[in-house]
């Protein structure tokens, strides 16, 4: 089935596009890694399929439904409900424990104080950090930080996960065992996750790639336009052929 | 795994206690999953390169039901061998002697901009596909500790080498740009 659909989502902030036609399945149970250079359009695609931006045009399909024309209102609920967003840093409510951070999104869902209680500490266990459960996000680390939001971010236990470069603010330790933890708890869970990130590494926790350049998918995984026409470029020595006319260079204009 | 010193990573392993050639063999293969198996052949060699120069000596005959099977034990040269290679730093790799940085600069310079960009493209994706791969094993809950070490270090390696290639088209394309602007 298929979970998540774009299809020519544009977005633009003022003058400046930030999507310029992004066509996009995800399917159920799928981790797909948004990767691509700063300024591709990565987050501004997430946060579209997610329904916190509303695209300009095109549409954005969530299990058959069509959630971009939704109100703030319905996308706001099914925020809270059916997805779960992970940010880089920064999410935890500074005053309250782990435990209390990570119940909040079922309190707001109307969940009983004590039964919230009751599934963070699962949560937390599930994620190595029980002990962290009293704990303010100020005395603990920035890996247990992440690990407390990402026990936030599957509490209600959303369809669908998306995270935003969630490693990061993260040391390369810190920052796999977040990801060795969010890609095995999707998998038991199977919950589709959408992960933007900029590092391949990252991106080698996925079962598929999508890389963006300029606001559009780059079918070639390169992530950089290596244009195929233009002049030969004889001013630009060898490494203009690269970048001249696919025509016309041979090894012998190469060398010329 | 290139550069591997057989003889010294043998002098590691007897440095946990005497054993014979087959254990040796399954102690590497074991300690260093991802480098190529040690073949008997090369073991038995170098063991006896090892008793010659006196870093090795043999320590008695394990019987067990079958042939005869010597055991090798660390001597007190070995030892000091062992010490000094551990303490010796190595020189940082100059990676410029790497294929994959020579195949990209022939590229660039002799062949055709479709030709480069093909073989950017199948590049790319054969290093993303051992990239995942390695992912894949070092996240398997049966994982030991060799193998996420031995997966962590060719994917470090992996990783430098498609942030490399991607730098490398971004300055193309960069400076493309300025010369036909």
């Amino acid at each position: 089935m298929t979970e998540l659909q774009a299809r020519g989502v544009v977005k633009a902030y003022g003058p400046t596009p930030a999507l310029r036609g992004i066509t996009l399945d995800v399917a159920e149970g799928e981790i797909v890694a948004v990767t691509g250079p700063s300024g591709c359009g990565k987050s501004t695609l997430l946060y579209c399929l997610a329904g916190i931006l509303r695209p300009d045009a095109g549409q954005v399909t969530w299990r058959g439904e069509r959630i971009d024309t939704w109100s703030e209102a319905a996308r706001s609920r099914l925020r809270r409900t059916e997805f779960g967003v992970l940010f880089q840093f920064g999410q935890l409510v500074p005053e309250l424990t782990a435990a209390e951070n990570v119940a909040l999104p079922l309190l707001l869902a109307g969940t009983g104080r004590r039964a919230g209680r009751t599934a963070a500490l699962a949560w937390l266990d599930r994620l190595g950090v029980a002990d962290l459960a009293d704990t303010r996000p100020g005395e603990m680390s920035g890996g247990q930080q992440q690990r407390c939001a990402l026990a936030r971010a599957l509490v209600t236990e959303p369809r669908v996960l998306f995270a935003d470069e969630p490693t990061g603010a993260l040391d390369t330790l810190a920052g796999e065992q977040v990801l060795g933890h969010l890609v095995r708890l999707s998998r038991e869970q199977r919950t589709t996750v959408v992960l933007v990130t900029h590092e391949p590494r990252v991106a080698g926790y996925a079962d598929r790639e999508v890389m963006l350049r300029d606001g559009v998918v780059d079918g070639t995984g390169l992530g950089i336009e290596v244009p195929s026409s233009g002049g030969p470029g004889r001013s630009t020595g060898g490494l203009g052929l690269l970048v001249g006319d696919a025509g016309a260079g041979s090894v012998q204009d190469g060398l010329r | 795994m290139i550069g591997v010193s057989t003889p010294h990573v043998l002098l590691g392993l007897l440095a946990q206690g005497s054993r014979h050639g087959y254990e040796l063999k399954r102690a590497h293969d074991q300690r260093l999953p991802r480098a190529r198996p040690l073949a008997f052949g090369q073991v038995y060699a170098t063991l006896g390169r090892l008793q010659r120069d006196g870093l090795v000596a043999p320590a008695g005959q394990d019987r067990d039901g079958g042939p005869d099977r010597t055991t090798y034990a660390l001597t007190g040269a070995g030892r000091d061998a062992l010490d000094l290679w551990l303490a010796e730093v190595e020189p940082p790799l100059p990676y410029v002697t790497s294929t994959l940085f020579a195949k990209v600069l022939v590229a660039l310079l002799v062949a055709d901009a479709e030709r480069a960009r093909e073989y950017l493209v199948a590049q790319r994706r054969a290093h993303t596909d051992r990239l995942r791969e390695l992912t894949a094993v070092k996240t398997d809950p049966s994982a030991t500790l060799d193998d996420v070490v031995a997966a962590d270090f060719a994917i470090a390696h992996l990783d430098a080498d498609l942030r490399w290639l991607h730098t490398t088209l971004e300055r193309v394309a960069d400076w493309h740009r300025e010369v036909h602007s």
